[in-house]
């Protein structure tokens, strides 16, 4: 599958999960999921604003956007749930690949890079919260791309 | 949350405790098998000495909708150090969702010396508890399974459509929007699409969760699960019963609840469930 147009380092990281074996994946995963940094203080504080969560994401995740200088952003979130390691994973692989990245290549990256990124034996309860996320962080890409035109 | 044996369950050996297991983490004749839904969480920490049983690369047969065969069965408990008098205790993520399914996929072969601990993944951690990273590798064991046999715990849709017939007990475990047609599945998730939504006639909508304490992951006392599967949705112990979801895992862990905790009689795990009903050309739906 190509990728084009979606921001170039989520690319070359899809491009190099499409060689890893399951069990190398998972492990690239689990060490995505140990570096995330969840959002600073300065940024958003508990209880986490209603609006920020996650639509049918069963680890509590959070999304937030900071606009950056060069007409980018840069991406925040939080995982409350302890156990969502999955979630975990897909923010920091998120915020490692696209944070600073075109608006316009952020809105190209289609659903199913969840499935590249997970395989295809993710359940659907799972794939649903992990697209939810995606989704999330494409709603303040879509309102800052219109403030921008407006 | 109160001691298993005081909880009024009908089959309450079925359930073991954190801190039973904690303390037998190295008992000879115990093994001790984690199931995920998030395949990340076992490989990022597990109860010392844990196993690992992947409900979608383990257990389910890898052309065929179906469970593993006999030899699958063998070679998944031979590589696991299971012998056919190994207490293998069940837990997970997620209110032992997946651990009820491992179990419930044992009971095919007749591995009945079987057990869940209460809580899951989530009390352990909430305790505090030892999680690690080291896989432990056991000695290979010479496990002779029978013939895997389903018809005690496991309904096919014929099984349904003859249920349905003589007005047997059904029981839909997915979510009300799920239940009431509302909501079918992810466009991105072929896999487990269905063309049509709603449920089968006359069952009754009892979430799956209902049955657990969201704070810890517990299981409800019987007299919680009695108040709800019984007083108010109206279900007999006595009557035959058949549990389904979208494609038979929630369901299982009602499967368990029912079967263990509450006593009923005969029930029956339709894993076939909506991805399989949804799709059939003429059965019957309610809306």
């Amino acid at each position: 599958m190509t990728h084009e147009g979606i921001p170039q380092p989520l690319a070359e990281l899809l491009d190099e999960f499409s060689f890893l074996e399951r069990g190398e994946r998972v492990d690239y995963l689990i060490e995505y999921a140990d570096q995330f940094e969840p959002v600073p203080e300065r940024v958003a504080v508990r209880p986490f604003p209603e609006e920020r969560r996650v639509k049918r994401c069963e680890s509590q995740a959070y999304v937030w956007a900071e606009d950056t200088d060069n007409g980018a952003q840069k991406y925040w979130f939080a995982v409350e749930n302890p156990q969502g390691i999955s979630a975990m994973s897909f923010c920091a692989i998120l915020d490692d690949t696209i944070s600073g990245a075109s608006l316009d290549e952020v809105l190209r990256i289609p659903g199913d890079v969840v499935f590249d990124i997970y395989g295809r034996e993710v359940s659907m309860g799972k794939g649903e919260g992990l697209l939810g996320i995606l989704t999330s962080v494409q709603a303040f890409a879509r309102e800052a791309a219109g403030r921008e035109g407006a | 949350m109160s001691d298993i044996a005081s909880r009024g369950y009908s089959n309450p050996d079925v359930l073991v405790s954190t801190d039973w297991v904690a303390d037998n983490l190295d008992a000879a004749g115990i093994r001790i098998v984690e199931s995920n839904e998030d395949q990340l969480l076992y490989p990022a920490g597990h109860i010392p000495g844990a196993v690992q049983v992947d409900w979608a690369a383990d257990l389910n047969d890898q052309l065929r909708r179906d469970y593993l065969n006999r030899e699958g069965f063998e070679a998944l408990m031979s590589r696991s150090g299971i012998a056919q008098d190994t207490t293998v205790i069940f837990y997970g993520d997620r209110n032992n969702w997946w651990a009820c399914y491992a179990y419930w996929v044992f009971q095919l072969f007749g591995h009945s010396n079987a057990k869940v601990m209460d809580g899951g993944r989530q009390k352990w951690e909430q305790e505090g508890r030892d999680l690690v990273r080291e896989v432990p590798t056991y000695d290979a064991t010479d496990y002779s399974a029978p013939e895997r046999n389903d018809a005690p715990v496991r309904a096919f849709r014929e099984d349904v459509l003859a249920h349905l017939d003589a007005g047997g007990q059904l029981v839909d475990v997915r979510s009300p929007q799920e239940y009431s047609g509302e909501r079918l599945h992810m466009p991105d998730f072929p896999n487990e699409g269905a063309l049509r939504g709603g449920h089968i006639p006359t069952a009754r909508s009892i979430p799956w969760a209902r049955a657990a304490n969201p704070e810890d992951g517990t299981f409800k006392t019987a007299a919680e699960l009695q108040e709800i599967y019984l007083n108010e949705q109206g279900l007999s112990p006595d009557g035959d019963t058949i549990a389904y979801c979208r494609i038979g895992e929630r369901s299982s862990h009602t499967w368990f609840v029912l079967t263990h905790l509450l006593g009923f009689g005969n029930v029956r795990n339709y894993d076939g469930s909506w991805t399989e009903w949804g799709n059939l050309v003429n059965v019957p739906i309610e809306k």
